[in-house]
């Protein structure tokens, strides 16, 4: 992969600070977070429960409930224009239209009162301006795009009469309808079996290498990453602790948490004879969050100074950046 | 019975009943488990997959005797548990306990995690006073909680410790055979690792018995001695662990594997990917002749006809599938593959 031209980058998250304003106090679930997203690319957000991967996805569409949350600073800079400097007029014409999310429980996303027929043509009505007829006709294709058989009859059934895998489709498909050229996937087959999950994502990857659609998939799966990703955003407690193109994160991870993550991951290939590695404690709590380094109190690599500062994002090779102190060679050393 | 077998399970069928009208009458059947034959070895762990709806959770309640209008022999220890009265099963139950998926639901959120405890060593009254005491103590350190946390109820505790209080409820009472009814699929990647390590140490110090009932093909790789694969209410292979991943047989078993991508983009890269078309069909009304034939890519005439049987096609491995042949251990499949 040569070096790509700036203006393929379609979206651009710099420094994005999403903080909630709760009773436990401040909370920063985004807290001075930067990525990036080219155009056709699948981009991870991997980390475990509240490390803020679906507070930055949602802050891109301005979804944050306000109370208690409010985007404190930062830019989101989607084809050219900062998203968080838009009117919500303008955020109106972007949601499900340049921009759509497929979230993480089909159940309680689709309206249980309208056909799907209605939900979707719905879109299409109101993004591309279309009669009923067109809206229809189009549905169809949708549908039929997105695996799901009989269409024509099916589009007039409610969401409750599909099953679970049927109604992610159904998700998959309203989010396609306006040719989005950015889908945000929230834990898309999280609640699905993995045969379904398989079916899904293969049909988001064959849409993307259509379309040229960019792609972010928010996931606690590493299998998935690996299987659909080319490059991957670690985060823990609210900020990006390494990013990396999938095969160097893989072979090559260069902060502890990655390495611990991967090694407590069981693995369809690997024995039971040889057991796992067990990243210790528990994940942060973000009203309490530790003094510098918010993982050195679970790390085996942690120095005097993890407790002191925050280690900034140092280059350790081509897209790849990390966070942390330690030395490279150390961590490498400890993985052969 | 087998010696060294703790559980064996014989014809076991359990239906739901689904009803229609105000007088409830029945008019068909859910046939959550259709016709099961396995056993549990002492000491080892047998996992149990398969997909959503396949009778998995069934499968394990019927063991511990959790239904009525179950159907067919489950023998524990050698006692024949579908004979035994009330009181007795409730005797028996000490022996075998269950562990659940949801560490939210599963614990009274207005008792204390010490009297979460400590309740089965009362019901079963093992112990009493200072005894009583010592012995939530010890449950507390055994599942590497602290014992001054007795006090807090279970709101204040994480996922992953209610997890381990639940483990420690159910290994209260001593038992020798543990249902695990999917107990790390609701936790995070590292607390996974931290209970799946925890379970694993606590069936060697304790001699205990699994079986390890979850959705995650890798989790089971990871835990189980053997595994038993399901799809709509019967076993379709059951096998050693390390046989199951390196040689499957039956085609839903190929699927399935294929289906689960390997954290490591050079390895998956090189796996072949079966997509299954579309979904599992109604346990109300599965398909005639093998459950399976309208999803196989392999299926040929005999399979919508007549319903395959587990034969023994290796050494302890069991397929129900038409194209493999039984004994050779080969078929026309791992051509296929």
């Amino acid at each position: 992969m040569a070096t790509l031209a700036k203006d393929e980058i379609i979206l651009e998250m710099k420094n994005l600070r999403t903080y909630f304003y709760t009773q436990e106090g401040e909370l920063k679930a985004v807290d001075g977070l930067s990525y990036y997203v080219r155009k056709g690319e699948s981009v991870g957000l991997v980390g475990e429960s509240a490390c803020g991967k679906s507070v930055s996805a949602l802050s891109i569409l301005r979804l944050i409930p306000y109370p208690p949350g409010i985007i404190v600073g930062g830019e989101i800079i989607f084809q050219g224009k900062d998203l968080l400097k838009s009117t919500e007029e303008e955020m109106r014409h972007i949601r499900g239209n340049s921009i759509a999310m497929v979230f993480q429980e089909p159940t309680t996303s689709l309206n249980p009162v309208l056909t799907v027929r209605r939900q979707i043509s719905e879109t299409l009505e109101l993004h591309r301006h279309m009669n009923k007829e067109e809206s229809f006709q189009e549905t169809i294709r949708l549908l039929k795009l997105v695996g799901i058989p009989d269409a024509e009859r099916r589009a007039n059934d409610y969401p409750f009469q599909f099953s679970g895998g049927m109604q992610q489709r159904i998700m998959i498909a309203m989010g396609l309808s306006c040719n989005p050229a950015l889908l945000i996937c929230d834990e898309p087959t999280t609640a699905l079996d993995v045969t379904v999950q398989a079916q899904l994502l293969e049909i988001i990857d064959d849409l993307r290498a259509k379309f040229g659609t960019a792609v972010i998939t928010i996931t606690h799966n590493l299998g998935i990453v690996a299987r659909y990703v080319d490059r991957v955003n670690v985060m823990y407690a609210g900020r990006m602790v390494e990013t990396a193109r999938t095969e160097d994160l893989y072979a090559n991870p260069l902060h502890p948490y990655t390495m611990g993550l991967l090694a407590s991951v069981p693995r369809l290939d690997v024995s039971r004879k040889k057991s796992l590695r067990v990243i210790k404690g528990l994940p942060p709590n973000l009203s309490r969050l530790p003094p510098g380094c918010a993982f050195q109190p679970r790390c085996d690599y942690a120095m005097p100074i993890c407790e002191k500062e925050y280690p900034p994002l140092e280059k350790v090779g081509e897209e790849h950046y990390r966070a942390c102190f330690a030395e490279v060679s150390k961590l490498q050393k400890q993985q052969k | 019975m087998e010696e060294n077998h703790i559980v064996e399970v014989e014809n076991l069928y359990m239906y739901f009943p689904v009803t229609a009208g105000i007088l409830r009458r029945r008019v068909a059947d859910v046939k959550a488990v259709d016709g099961l034959n396995f056993f549990i070895k002492k000491g080892e762990t047998l996992g149990l997959v398969g997909e959503s709806g396949c009778g998995k959770t069934t499968t394990g309640r019927c063991i511990l005797q959790l239904y009525e209008g179950i159907k067919g022999k489950v023998s524990f220890d050698g006692v024949d548990l579908t004979n035994l009265k009330k009181e007795q099963m409730r005797r028996m139950r000490r022996n075998m306990q269950l562990i659940f998926q949801d560490p939210f639901a599963s614990l009274d959120p207005r008792m204390t995690a010490g009297e979460i405890i400590g309740e089965p060593l009362k019901v079963h009254r093992l112990a009493r006073g200072k005894e009583y005491k010592e012995q939530v103590e010890e449950l507390f350190r055994m599942v590497e909680l602290e014992p001054y946390m007795a006090n807090r109820y279970p709101h204040e505790f994480s996922g992953g410790q209610r997890q381990r209080i639940g483990i420690a409820r159910a290994l209260a009472v001593r038992p020798k055979f543990v249902v695990c009814d999917e107990p790390v699929s609701a936790l995070d990647v590292s607390i996974q690792a931290q209970i799946i390590t925890l379970l694993e140490r606590l069936r060697e110090e304790l001699g205990l018995t699994y079986l390890f009932i979850a959705h995650d093909l890798s989790v089971v790789r990871n835990i189980s001695d053997r595994v038993a694969v399901m799809y709509l209410g019967k076993i379709v292979e059951i096998t050693d662990s390390d046989e199951l991943y390196a040689n499957p047989l039956h085609p839903y078993t190929i699927a399935l594997l294929s289906a689960v991508p390997i954290p490591d983009p050079q390895v998956d890269r090189t796996r072949q990917r079966i997509i299954l078309k579309g979904d599992v069909p109604s346990p109300i009304n599965p398909p005639s002749g093998c459950r399976f034939h309208p999803r196989c890519q392999m299926a040929i005439d005999i399979c919508k006809q007549k319903e395959p049987e587990l034969k023994l096609v290796g050494k302890e491995h069991w397929v129900s599938c038409h194209l493999v042949k039984p004994q050779a251990g080969t078929s026309d499949l791992s051509a296929a593959r």
